[in-house]
């Protein structure tokens, strides 16, 4: 039976969009913390470090996102491991995620002048605490801007998972199209809330930037 | 015994060799100017002094310890050994305060209380006690040198490397530098200065030592070797830098 396209329909897209939300959120947090790693041991004066970090970053850019889903999800139960969408679409953004958060943040880290770690240095301070009070801060300033700008990626990627079945905005959407008929409509709908959710990220993220330049 | 002992040390970048066999001891309380035409590698030795290049030959020791010893401990080897760069290099999201007391407080672990007053100490030998709160962009090129010897007296070394302090400063700048070099000379600092200011050597320097193609090409007591050089390229530089 053919359903209208409603209020109440809307009010299901907005709750996958929590789905959404949660699915950034989590990929931004595992993508934050394996990020870090990767972004200081490529910077790091240890070669076998920088090396392996650098592979990592070139595997998971070098592949798409969604054959990572895929290996994941169809091919762990394989191998006797069981995953639910929803592990398999965190991890696979986790991933995705922590290969680009690397190289923004060093990039962020390598613009910093080399003279500020020597000064650092000369002070005494070991390579650690020149990080960690010296550069760090410093660069935090320089990569917001694109780290938001990834997060916004991320929003909109997240609806790659509807592939494996994980239900969020896009899958809600593609449910809804189907009950209703009214594909223009439904996905009209489903942007507006993409909309919704990456427009104030970017306002924020300029409102930070005017923050810290006055700080400064 | 010298507070800086060095022998014979050889240093290369690649292929090209910047310091040739260069040995020079510098005794407690020396002040010692280093001058040389640009590429002579003044810098380069300054900055093998507190390790922060590795040299390929020789000993550096200061006050004892060698420097250039896998074994040594460099990080407390720098709370003994300040240097000021030329650009000056204060970490720009501190605040004045913060810049000095970030090493005290990290490296001497110093109670909060205790590296602020060090820094009111400090910025009052360089006549900047009202800067405490103000961050570096707020300052003129002049009072940022300041503060950066400031960071530097705070962790109280034996030893402090200037490397051409005020030529990043107008010539109105530079004069205020100079006084606040001038005081550290006199309350019996051992320091060593890359400098083009040949009037502050000749006056504070009690050893001027002449650099030429990597190695120490001429040295000694700061008015004769600046009044009577002996060789012709100590003579050809210094009539060059004096116009
Ligand atoms: N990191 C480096 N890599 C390669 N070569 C270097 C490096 N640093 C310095 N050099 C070279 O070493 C030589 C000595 O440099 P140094 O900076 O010690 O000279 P300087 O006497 O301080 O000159 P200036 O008066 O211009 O500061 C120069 O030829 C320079 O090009
Ligand atoms: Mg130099």
């Amino acid at each position: 039976m053919i359903r209208e396209f409603g209020l109440i329909d809307v009010m299901y897209l907005i709750a996958a969009a929590r789905w959404t939300l949660a699915l950034t959120a989590t990929a931004f947090v595992g993508a934050s913390l394996i990020g870090i790693v990767i972004a200081i041991a490529r910077i790091l004066p240890f070669a076998p470090l920088r090396w392996l970090a650098a592979a990592y970053i070139h595997i998971v850019q070098g592949t798409p996102l969604l054959v990572w889903l895929f290996v994941i999800f169809f091919g762990l139960p394989l191998a006797g491991i069981s995953v639910n969408p929803w592990i398999a679409a965190a991890t696979a953004f986790s991933v995705y995620g922590s290969a680009f958060l690397g190289e923004i943040w060093r990039g962020a880290l390598v613009s910093i002048a080399k003279t500020q770690w020597e000064a650092g240095a000369s002070l005494g301070l070991s390579l650690g605490e020149q990080l960690r009070y010296v550069i760090v801060p410093q660069s935090i300033r320089v990569a917001i801007p694109p780290t938001v700008g990834f997060l916004v990626q991320l929003i909109k990627n997240t609806s790659l998972a509807a592939v494996i079945g994980f239900v969020e905005l896009t899958r809600e959407g593609q449910l809804t199209a189907a009950g209703t008929y009214k594909p223009f409509a439904v996905y009209i709908t489903v942007a507006a809330i993409y909309f919704a959710m990456c427009f104030p990220l970017s306002q924020w993220s300029r409102s930070i930037e005017r923050k810290l330049d006055v700080a400064r | 015994m010298s507070l800086v002992e060095i022998h014979g040390i050889n240093k290369s970048y690649g292929s090209v060799q910047v310091l040739k066999d260069v040995s020079l001891d510098i005794a407690k309380g020396e002040v010692v100017a280093v001058i040389g035409r640009s590429g002579s590698g003044k810098s380069t030795m300054l900055r093998c002094i507190n390790g922060l290049e590795p040299v390929q030959a020789g000993v550096i020791r200061v006050d004892g310890t060698q420097v250039n010893d896998p074994a040594t401990n460099l990080r407390k080897l720098r709370q003994e050994v300040g240097i000021v760069f030329q650009s000056f290099n204060l970490f720009p999201h501190l605040s004045v305060c913060d810049n000095i007391t970030l090493a005290p407080r990290v490296v001497k672990k110093q109670a909060p209380q205790a590296a602020r007053e060090v820094a009111r100490e400090v910025l009052a030998r360089v006549g900047l006690e009202d800067k405490l709160d103000a961050y570096p962009s707020q300052l003129s090129g002049g009072q940022q040198q300041r503060v950066a010897i400031a960071r530097s007296l705070a962790m109280r070394p034996k030893l402090m490397l200037f490397d051409e302090v005020t030529s990043a400063l107008d010539p109105e700048l530079t004069g205020e530098v100079l006084k606040v070099l001038e005081s550290v000379a006199k309350e019996g600092m051992t320091m060593i200065l890359v400098t083009h200011e040949m009037g502050f050597a000749r006056r504070f320097g009690s050893r001027v030592v002449f650099m030429h193609e990597g190695r120490i090409h001429e040295q000694g007591p700061a008015a004769a070797v600046l009044a009577e050089p002996k060789t012709p390229e100590l003579q050809t530089f210094l009539s060059a830098v004096l116009h």
